[in-house]
């Protein structure tokens, strides 16, 4: 009963706060649905007895890209109410393909629900959700998990090479420059006759 | 009542198709619209996870592929976000808006 409960109240939020994603007018608070929406994604995960990817589900959406969403709309200035106009001229070819969509899905899944199949969670209690997961990944899939980690590089490289960029009239530290010097380029020898100075 | 695969499917179908319905109505803010591939992306997540925890004692089955898979959409989901965020942040510092109806003018 608890989790008919759960699953119902994660849902409904989840489904909630996702329209409002797409309905609120001001892009921060779209963000904060967002946050919302994926908490409940992760609730829902757990309901299935997936914690693992639950909880990383809180930490690359809620910790990362989240906060990145949010330092984009933040730092862009620009007028986010303007950009609302065009909603009342798209709603209805939107709802045109979402309703085709959604009908396309519901008759996919009503199969699965008519073909007498409801499956329940099947919980291993001797081996934790994470260890399950620990046993494959680093074997089975232990070649795609390495592609993830050069994938994750490039997207890093990527994003610093578009987003760098040099200014003028900044300082900076050429290391190269640096180290090439040597004794004769960087010091000058000077034989001061007593009484003159340096002239 | 029990709580079964149908349902999750369910709530999975309509993250998508708000999700796809969000980029229809918002098309002129392209931030809304990478939230929204992010929705996407979570729906189909709700999917395999769905699938790989109520059908893993089918036979033939390996129980925590479904789970995998959903790890690397997250990686890859991931990295979009970095990569779609960082040419918006370029795009915006070349022309001072982010209207995506004349991102179009970029091309050669």
């Amino acid at each position: 009963m608890l989790t008919v409960i759960s699953f119902y109240l994660l849902a409904f939020v989840a489904v909630a706060a996702a329209f409002m994603v797409i309905a609120a007018r001001n892009p921060v608070h779209s963000v904060m649905y967002l946050i919302l929406t994926f908490f409940s994604a992760a609730g829902l995960f757990i309901l299935m007895g997936a914690e693992f990817l639950a909880l990383l589900l809180v930490m690359v959406y809620v910790g990362a890209v989240a906060v990145l969403f949010l330092f984009v709309v933040m730092m862009l200035d620009v007028d986010f109410v303007e950009m609302k106009q065009g909603f009342l001229n798209n709603i209805g070819f939107g709802l045109l393909v979402a309703g085709i969509l959604l009908l396309e899905m519901i008759m996919v899944g009503a199969t699965y629900v008519w073909g007498d199949k409801t499956t329940v969670v099947v919980r291993d209690t001797e081996v934790s959700n994470i260890e399950a997961f620990g046993r494959v990944l680093y074997t089975d899939y232990a070649g795609v998990f390495e592609a993830a980690g050069f994938v994750l590089l490039v997207a890093m490289i990527g994003a610093i090479v578009l987003t760098l960029r040099d200014r003028d009239g900044v300082r900076k530290q050429d290391a190269m420059k640096q180290m090439s010097r040597t004794k004769e380029t960087g010091m000058e020898m000077v034989d001061i006759e007593p009484g003159q100075g340096i002239g | 009542m029990i709580i079964g695969l149908g349902h999750y499917l369910a709530v999975a179908a309509i993250l998508f198709t708000i999700g796809v319905f969000g980029i229809f109505v918002n098309r002129k803010n392209v931030i809304i619209i990478l939230m929204c591939v992010e929705l996407i992306l979570l729906a189909v997540n709700i999917n395999f996870v769905a699938f790989s925890t109520h059908m893993a004692d089918l036979p033939g089955n390996n129980p925590m592929a479904g789970q995998i898979f959903a790890l690397f959409i997250l990686t890859v989901a991931a990295a979009e976000a970095a990569v779609g965020l960082a040419i918006l942040v370029v795009y915006f510092r070349n022309r001072g808006n982010i209207a995506v109806e004349n991102i179009d003018l970029m091309k050669g």
